[in-house]
């Protein structure tokens, strides 16, 4: 099947991140496809390579650039992005800014669109 | 499966104690330009972003209540409501800025259940 995944809050905030990569490492794992995961709202700040993790802790922004290392194609909203001061200064490896018409793609492509939020 | 997908906007939260609301709306304005067959549907405190006659000036915060009033002209016009959501806080449909059909649960889960894609917010 294919998925997209929409992640809606910022990460160590909010469980929705964490769910959001237990499902897509899942997906893949049972070779569906992920054809994208868009960051929207304070999931923008998922892509922020500033964060500086304690080592006991999970890093929540590496793990996604693992996925994308893999091929999943990582969106950050541009609108939601610019609030909160997230730019191409500060984003880390596998993650990319666009705009909303790429979150529409994934909702028309996709065979299930998943939201992770609030 | 056709060339136009069924997306519904779910508008769950009040419009003004966090941004899901005024950023759903963004989507919705820019899913408005792709020629999909979107709908809005308003439930809980959702119905709170298209009351008329909030004044957000003590706030400082812009209200954009007045924007789901636009939709038509993005070619978006089937608007719901939930009448259990609408009724419990005392509101009417003379308390809007648009007009928004009113659904029971039923229907609502009818709708929900032939969309394509659903967008909480």
């Amino acid at each position: 099947m294919k998925f997209a995944v929409l992640v809606q809050e910022g990460p160590y905030h909010h469980q929705s991140s964490d769910s959001a990569y237990q499902f897509v490492t899942a997906a893949m794992d049972k070779r569906h496809e992920i054809i994208g995961v868009f960051f929207y709202h304070d999931g923008v700040i998922n892509s922020s390579k500033l964060a500086d993790i304690q080592a006991d802790d999970r890093n929540i922004t590496k793990r996604w650039s693992e996925v994308g290392e893999k091929g999943v194609d990582l969106v950050v909203c541009i609108a939601a992005a610019k609030r909160r001061g997230i730019n191409d200064d500060v984003l880390a490896p596998g993650f990319r800014i666009s705009g909303l018409g790429q979150l529409t793609e994934m909702a028309i492509k996709s065979d299930r669109l998943v939201t992770f939020g609030a | 499966m056709s060339d136009v997908s069924k997306i519904m906007f779910v508008m769950r939260k009040a419009p003004y104690g966090t941004i899901y609301s005024f950023e759903g709306l963004e989507t919705v304005l820019i899913m408005g330009a792709y020629e999909q067959d979107v709908s809005l549907l308003f439930v809980d405190d959702g119905v709170y972003s298209i009351k008329k006659g909030t004044d957000t000036t003590p706030l400082g915060i812009k209200n954009f209540s007045p924007t789901f009033r636009v939709l038509e002209g993005y070619d978006i016009e089937k608007l719901y409501i939930d009448k259990e959501s609408m009724d419990s806080r005392g509101l009417t449909l003379d308390d809007f800025v648009v007009e928004p059909e009113v659904l029971d649960k039923e229907q609502i889960a009818k709708l929900m259940e032939e969309q394509d894609v659903l967008f909480p917010f």
